[in-house]
């Protein structure tokens, strides 16, 4: 008689299908690499002897090494944070309205942005940094030049996601009075995008700070300096000193950016 | 005949704040650039090198593509293997820093050891891991796994703090362990999102891998860091376009299992 059909999925057929494709792809991935990696395991017995070794190397910390050279680098790395979020600012709003859909049309634009977007978010900063050092010799240039170069991609990204969800009422307000192109960017969009944009800089910065702290390691000036020099002398207590206040900068950074955000959105 | 009134006073009047606050930020930045000793004719040198670093780089030289080959492997399995662990490991972090879950007691040990994982750069931890495994992949798959927890455990912990509760409350009901609740009713509610913070996960640890190898911890990175040292530009702008387009490859394959776990 009445023969209903009890039996429920939440998937179709092939929902299930694609998705197990994917789980087996991934195990099959994971186990192969497990079993192609290059690990000596001699070196894996003796980390528990060499960690503790390492930590009674750094300690004491060298409180008294702070003031002869590391509050200055650590001075140096939040500037070159700073200027390298100023600079990638300056380049990534062009190219983050050259992608925006929205304002401009041409689909080559879209695609020359894109490209220059994801090309500089792909490379790391510190390659970054291998690069401008190469070109304009070790120092903070090529540290700010690093920075900025690596921020364009996501600055540039996110602020035109920001643009292209504006609502587009009152750009077609003023573009029914004939305003013209710069006035409408200004008064149009720039109030609607704001917030967004203040959020993204403020967020880019507090990872800028993290990763100015080792763009010395290559040479580019910061903290990383300090860090590598030590190192290479073995002068472990330098280093212990030298992440300690890093770590304590990178919470400062953080609180600071938390603040802001609060008081502002 | 009206009148219409045209001295109005502003409706968004100047803030003296703000000028304030604008005018610190001037003189931080003239701070700024005299204190790096920042010079044009410095600036324009350098560009006048990067003109011939770039020729150097033209064109990109593929010869050594074995050793190429070699590393970008290398790259991939220890972003693979620590992707996988990592976010295995951050599942139950993230489980127990979910503050609605678990008791207090808890989750604020987690969070600070989640917080702990993520205020280093992955290079000071590779240094500090290839000091005590030394060089090579391992160090290089431990670095990222503690970077994986320190970003992934922290937003799996945040999307289970945005559940709704109606589901555990309805499951719990019927009387199920503690075990059935976390598979019955958190995991379905959270499980697509997590599937997007792990695809973006991989991405940034095959982004890292191609880094740590500066320090000795494996990968592409050590590869493309002696090129440099020995000023074979040609090598590296065959590396770098390795990497970018591996890069490119695996957005366009993880919006592939995006669509299909949505």
């Amino acid at each position: 008689m009445n023969n209903i059909n009890h039996s429920w999925e939440r998937f179709t057929v092939r929902e299930r299908l694609s998705r197990t494709i994917v789980y087996v792809i991934s195990v099959i991935t994971f186990v192969w690499s497990l079993k192609t990696v290059e690990i000596i395991p001699e070196f894996l017995y003796d980390a528990p002897e060499q960690m503790a070794d390492l930590f009674t190397r750094m300690w004491p910390i060298d409180f008294a090494f702070y003031p002869i050279k590391v509050h200055d680098a650590l001075i140096e790395t939040v500037n070159i944070a700073t200027l390298g979020t100023l600079t990638a600012i300056l380049m990534s709003i062009p190219l983050a309205i050259m992608s925006a859909s929205n304002i401009v049309k041409n689909p080559i634009s879209h695609w020359v942005a894109r490209f220059f977007l994801v090309s500089s978010r792909s490379v790391n900063s510190l390659i970054w940094a291998l690069f401008f050092v190469a070109i304009f010799g070790p120092g903070v240039i090529a540290g700010v030049l690093a920075i900025g170069f690596r921020s364009i991609g996501f600055i540039g990204k996110l602020l035109g996601e920001a643009l292209e969800e504006v609502n587009m009422g009152s750009v077609e307000a003023l573009r029914s009075t004939g305003t013209s192109w710069p006035i409408i960017m200004i008064k149009a969009y720039w109030p609607q995008v704001k917030p967004a944009f203040v959020s993204i800089i403020l967020f880019r910065w507090d990872i800028n700070v993290r990763e100015s702290a080792v763009l010395g390691m290559v040479g580019a000036g910061g903290i990383g300096v300090v860090i590598n020099d030590s190192l290479n002398l073995f002068e472990w207590q330098r280093v212990s000193i030298s992440l300690l206040t890093i770590f304590v900068l990178v919470i400062l950074a953080e609180i600071l950016v938390v603040s802001i955000r609060k008081r502002l959105i | 005949m009206v009148k219409v009134n045209q001295n109005r006073s502003n409706p968004f009047p100047k803030k003296l704040s703000t000028t304030l606050i604008w005018l610190v930020f001037i003189t931080y930045l003239v701070y700024l650039i005299n204190s790096f000793g920042l010079e044009w004719t410095r600036f324009v040198d350098g560009l006048s090198y990067a003109n011939t670093l770039i020729e150097r780089m033209m064109p990109p030289n593929f010869s050594r593509w074995e050793l190429l080959l070699d590393g970008l492997w290398e790259s991939i399995e220890i972003s693979v293997i620590a992707s996988s662990l990592g976010i295995f490991l951050s599942l139950f972090f993230g489980l127990f820093a979910a503050r609605n879950l678990m008791p207090i007691y808890v989750s604020a040990p987690v969070r600070v050891f989640i917080a702990l994982c993520r205020s280093f750069h992955p290079i000071i931890i590779a240094i500090l891991f290839v000091k005590s495994v030394g060089f090579g992949a391992l160090a290089g798959i431990l670095t990222l796994i503690v970077a994986s927890i320190g970003f992934i455990a922290k937003l799996f912990a945040e999307s289970i703090e945005e559940i709704s509760s109606k589901q555990i409350e309805a499951i719990k009901s019927t009387g199920a362990s503690f075990g059935s609740i976390i598979i019955f009713s958190v995991l379905p509610q959270v499980f697509s999102r997590f599937i997007g913070f792990s695809t973006y996960q991989f991405d940034s640890n095959l982004r890292n891998s191609t880094m740590i190898g500066i320090v000795g911890a494996g990968g592409l990175g050590g590869t493309l860091f002696s090129a440099f040292q020995r000023f074979d530009y040609d090598f590296v702008a065959a590396i770098l376009i390795t990497i970018v387009s591996v890069i490119l490859f695996w957005e366009f394959l993880s919006n592939v299992i995006r669509r299909i776990f949505t």
